[in-house]
């Protein structure tokens, strides 16, 4: 296979790697070992001169796969870019000068010289088992966004989307577009000064929606089929019973929230008095006043003092309640108690609070203007509502530390958010040969997937739609769809209005990112894609399980069918593969497996352990690099091999390492659980679960359990991963050379 | 009423930089920061969420605010602004003119007899000044007082500090009967302003 492959090295002696190596050696390695066509040196190889000189040997036909040895693969990136051939680097800056100490010792010259010729062979055999990765015919693109929920969210998402020049189909539920919004007296202010409760912005947005007639509306409606995959999904819309398809790019999920049913607190008297409402029902009560006096609903009575009761059934760990904060109802509190304010500053409006959270830019102002406006905020804790002619609230001062009872014309609860996410994914009954089951499912399902993985989004916490809230909002685990609004995690207006645009510019570029075959984050532009050899295949099913992102379904013969554009180039699928069918055009099983076995392995007598990191470029391997860069030493018998994400380390790799003599091996990727940083969300995670599964292999092999390590790593962890590296070498020190050497 | 609007639009109305009272959002800073907190039955922070509770008599009569040295620590600190020092002078006030001063309390006692002492000359005279405090008392504590600070006293007068002759009437300004008048008729615009409620 490599015979047909022109390969070139080109070794750079910048950045003091001349002063530091013997190039002589290195271009030898890479000629003798590497086996590599064409060999070159240069002074500065980023240099306009050096990358002319590859790239002439690239014009010429000279050279098709290229071997760069210099510094870091993050590193001068834009230098190096040659799209049409195949590429690895050999670290030898940031990996090897950088990390071992200046010295004339012979011993540690020696040492850091091995180091630099090992990279340069891993690099070349890692290269000769790439191919540029090529078009797969299966891009499409349609300009077409399908929104589903007709709220607040989803009308602002469908609007964005039309304005940057797409198509939006909104598919809503009920009989009506506006969703929990449209219900609104008045909205929380959104600009400064946020002085006062808002005209809410939905009238107009529902107008927009209506006039514009590339946003096409079906009300009543639901989804009855979604499949496909980015850039073609094909759905089925259940259009008041009548089945409408289409083929939309790319899909938002703004399904929204249902209000939490107070009824579930009996000690609140939410139903027992018409007097005690939620706040939806003080909306109602607001807009039937329409800026006249608020009238209590028992007997039509003025509102002459109103008493507002925070975090109810929320923020807590008893059964039944949300133990989450659902982040817009103290603002909403404050908005209503100015409704009774404004229309009347002799009322008395009181805000019962444990603590007050005011998020946002606005929301300490709004707070103020709300003190100013003469509404009283304590802190207490209500222990009963007691009905009545007049309704009881019965709290204890956390201030002043007493028990009170307070008589109240109205008494308004603040409930939570319940996501609107339809079925859990991971805990539903399955469907599996189970008609009965599949019907179930598909009753609650919102999206309604033709996923092998689920018929809804997976959800993380709380029943919100998983998606990183920091790192990667809106990505969520089915690439081309975007999750949006309190679905995704509680939320008021405002930021309901900058998660909509948000969602709108992902699945705009979900689209164009389809129409070309390109990833979407984090590999945003990798042409490459995973493809299976099917006579190898045994069917097992692991990959279609543990792909993180659904991407993999099975065809009618059970066979793994990989959907290039849901996929998002982790591999993870390629570490599950047991028979190793699975591969990328530029990485492979062969491609790190090569090049990890490339080393040239010291003898048993040789006191020359050798340690194999396989670290996930995405955190641990910009920190070994930031290591570097702070000069930060490390020991010399460490060989690197970035992966694409933990979750693609297959075990043959671990085995292979072992069987070639590697005394240590050392995983690093990024955080798992429930506030992971990982990536690719589950692939860390995966592929500590195979780790501590590998145990029982190591015991068969005679080995102790502490050369295969696995460690969570994040990128700001530059001074603990020389330590980890330098541990291992301690603890093969400890308990001797792996004995399978040869 | 209790947790009703009147107490606060009362204190508002009558009581010097009242209308902050409302803006105080319960974080505990100036409690915090006040060197003599500990000493305090309510401390700012407190009074202020009394004042919104509507406990009327239990501020006024309370002796908290009569505790406040004017160090204005908590005024640098409070995150809202508030004027606390001048809230509390203003409160002390407010329960003077109200007379609802806790009887015997000390503050108010001293403040009286500087008043006493200033208004009569314009001149604060400071050894009489010093002398009514220590008898402020009672006969007996004011001779141990006395015996007590005589080293002092004899210290201040050798270095010129103290003039014992300031005993037998001492200096004053120079329209004494001026300055009479204007404070009578300063006494009687206050004594006309009515409390509003
Ligand atoms: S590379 Fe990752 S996203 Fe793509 S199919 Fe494999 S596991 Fe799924
Ligand atoms: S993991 Fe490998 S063997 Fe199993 S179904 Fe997927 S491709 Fe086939
Ligand atoms: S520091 Fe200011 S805001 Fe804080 S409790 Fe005291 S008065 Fe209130
Ligand atoms: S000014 Fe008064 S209330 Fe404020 S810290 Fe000083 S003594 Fe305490």
């Amino acid at each position: 296979m490599a015979a047909t492959k022109k390969l070139g090295a080109y070794i750079c002696k910048g950045c003091g790697i001349a002063d530091r190596l013997d190039i002589k050696q290195l271009v030898s390695t890479a000629t003798r070992d590497g086996k590599m066509n064409v060999v070159k040196e240069h002074d500065f190889l980023c240099n306009s001169e050096g990358v002319s000189m590859i790239q002439a040997d690239i014009d010429s036909g000279e050279v098709d796969h290229i071997m760069i040895a210099g510094c870091s693969k993050r590193a001068k990136t834009d230098a190096f870019s040659f799209d049409s051939v195949a590429m690895s680097r050999a670290n030898l800056r940031e990996g090897v000068i950088w990390v071992r100490p200046e010295s004339d010792d012979s011993e540690i010259e020696e040492t850091t010289q091995e180091m630099a010729d090992d990279y340069i062979r891993m690099a070349c055999a890692e290269v000769k088992f790439m191919t540029v990765p090529a078009s797969s015919g299966e891009q499409g693109r349609t300009p077409h966004v399908l929104v589903v929920g007709g709220g607040f969210t989803g009308l602002k998402a469908a609007v964005e989307v039309n304005k940057a020049g797409y198509e939006a189909t909104i598919v809503e539920k009920s009989g009506a577009l506006g969703g929990t919004a449209a219900q609104l007296y008045k909205s929380i202010p959104g600009r400064s000064p946020f002085a006062d409760p808002q005209q809410p912005e939905i009238i107009d947005l529902i107008k927009q929606v209506e006039s514009n007639s590339k946003i096409n509306v079906h009300l009543n409606s639901s989804m009855d089929n979604i499949g496909g995959a980015p850039g073609r999904f094909n759905a089925d819309i259940n259009a008041d019973g009548n089945i409408v398809s289409g083929i939309f790019g790319s899909i938002i999920q703004a399904t929204g929230f249902t209000n939490y049913d107070a009824g579930q607190l009996p000690e609140f008297a939410y139903g027992k008095s018409p007097d005690v409402v939620d706040q939806l029902g003080l909306e109602m009560l607001a807009k039937e006043a329409n800026g006249g006096a608020i009238k209590r609903p028992s007997d039509g009575k003025e509102v002459e003092n109103v008493v507002f009761v925070q975090c109810v059934g929320q923020r807590s760990e008893k059964e039944g309640h949300l133990s989450y904060c659902s982040g817009h109802c103290c603002l909403t509190s404050v908005k209503q108690a100015m409704y009774f304010k404004d229309q009347n500053p002799e009322v008395d409006a009181m805000v019962l609070y444990t603590e007050l959270r005011m998020p946002g830019a606005g929301g300490e102002d709004f707070y103020r203007n709300g003190q100013n406006k003469g509404i009283t905020f304590t802190k207490g804790e209500v222990s009963e509502v007691v009905p009545g002619s007049n309704v009881t609230v019965k709290f204890q001062d956390l201030i002043l530390n007493e028990a009170v009872e307070l008589e109240a014309d109205l008494v308004v609860l603040a409930t939570g958010m319940v996501a609107n996410s339809g079925v859990n994914v991971e805990t539903c009954a399955s469907e599996d040969d189970d008609a009965e089951a599949a019907a179930v499912n598909k009753e609650q399902a919102v999206l309604n997937l033709d996923y092998r993985q689920g018929r809804d989004m997976p959800q993380l916490v709380n029943g919100f739609t998983d998606s990183h809230f920091i790192c990667f909002p809106y990505e969520t685990r089915r690439t081309g769809i975007y999750s949006a609004g309190p679905v995704r995690r509680p939320m008021d207006m405002v930021q309901a209005t900058e998660d909509a645009t948000g969602a709108a510019l992902k699945a705009i570029q979900a689209i164009e990112n389809a129409a070309i075959g390109r990833a979407a984050h984090p590999r945003s532009g990798d042409l490459s894609f995973p493809s299976f050899r099917k006579e190898g295949c045994t069917q097992c099913k692991r990959c279609t399980v543990e792909c993180p992102f659904g991407a993999i379904n099975e065809d009618e013969q059970r066979y793994p069918l990989f959907n290039e554009a849901r996929c998002r180039r982790c591999g993870t699928c390629m570490g599950a593969c047991p028979v190793r069918v699975i591969s990328f055009e530029n990485y492979s099983t062969d491609t790190v497996g090569q090049a990890l076995k490339a080393v040239d392995m010291p003898d048993e007598f040789d006191e020359k352990p050798r340690i194999l990191l396989l670290a996930c470029e995405n955190d641990a391997y910009p920190a070994l690099d930031m290591a570097g860069m702070t000069r930060q030493e490390y020991s010399a018998f460490v060989r690197i091999m970035p992966v694409r994400c933990l979750g693609s380390v297959n075990t043959i790799w671990i085995s292979d390492a072992l069987n070639s003599g590697y005394d240590g091996i050392i995983l690093m990727g990024c955080q798992k659980g429930e506030n992971y940083q990982c990536h690719f969300v589950k692939g860390s995670e995966m592929a500590h679960y195979r780790m501590s599964k590998i145990g029982d292999t190591l015991e068969q092999l005679n080995l102790e359990k502490e050369r295969v390590q696995t460690y969570e790593i994040a990128i700001t962890d530059i001074h603990k991963v020389p330590k980890i590296i330098n541990d291992m070498a301690a603890t093969i020190e400890e308990i001797g050379m792996n004995p399978f050497k040869f | 009423m209790k947790y009703r609007n009147n107490f606060l639009r009362e204190v508002e109305a009558n009581v010097e930089e009242g209308e902050w009272v409302k803006r105080c959002m319960q974080c505990g800073v100036c409690a915090g920061s006040c060197p003599l907190g500990p000493h305090w039955e309510h401390p700012p922070q407190e009074i202020f969420m009394m004042i919104r509770a509507g406990k009327r008599e239990e501020v006024l009569s309370s002796d908290s605010m009569w505790m406040c040295t004017s160090c204005y620590n908590c005024i640098a600190r409070c995150p809202r602004e508030l004027p606390i020092t001048h809230i509390m002078h203003g409160l002390a006030h407010y329960a003077t003119r109200l007379g609802l001063v806790p009887e015997n309390q000390q503050t108010n006692k001293f403040a009286q007899k500087f008043w006493d002492n200033l208004s009569k000359k314009g001149r604060v005279n400071e050894l009489k000044l010093g002398l009514s405090l220590y008898f402020m008392n009672g006969f007996m504590e004011g001779i141990k007082t006395s015996l007590k600070m005589q080293k002092i006293g004899l210290g201040m007068w050798k270095t010129k500090r103290m003039d014992p002759m300031e005993i037998l009437g001492g200096h004053g300004c120079e329209d004494t009967s001026g300055l009479q008048a204007m404070l009578k008729k300063a006494s009687e615009i206050e004594a006309a302003k009515k409390v509003k409620v």
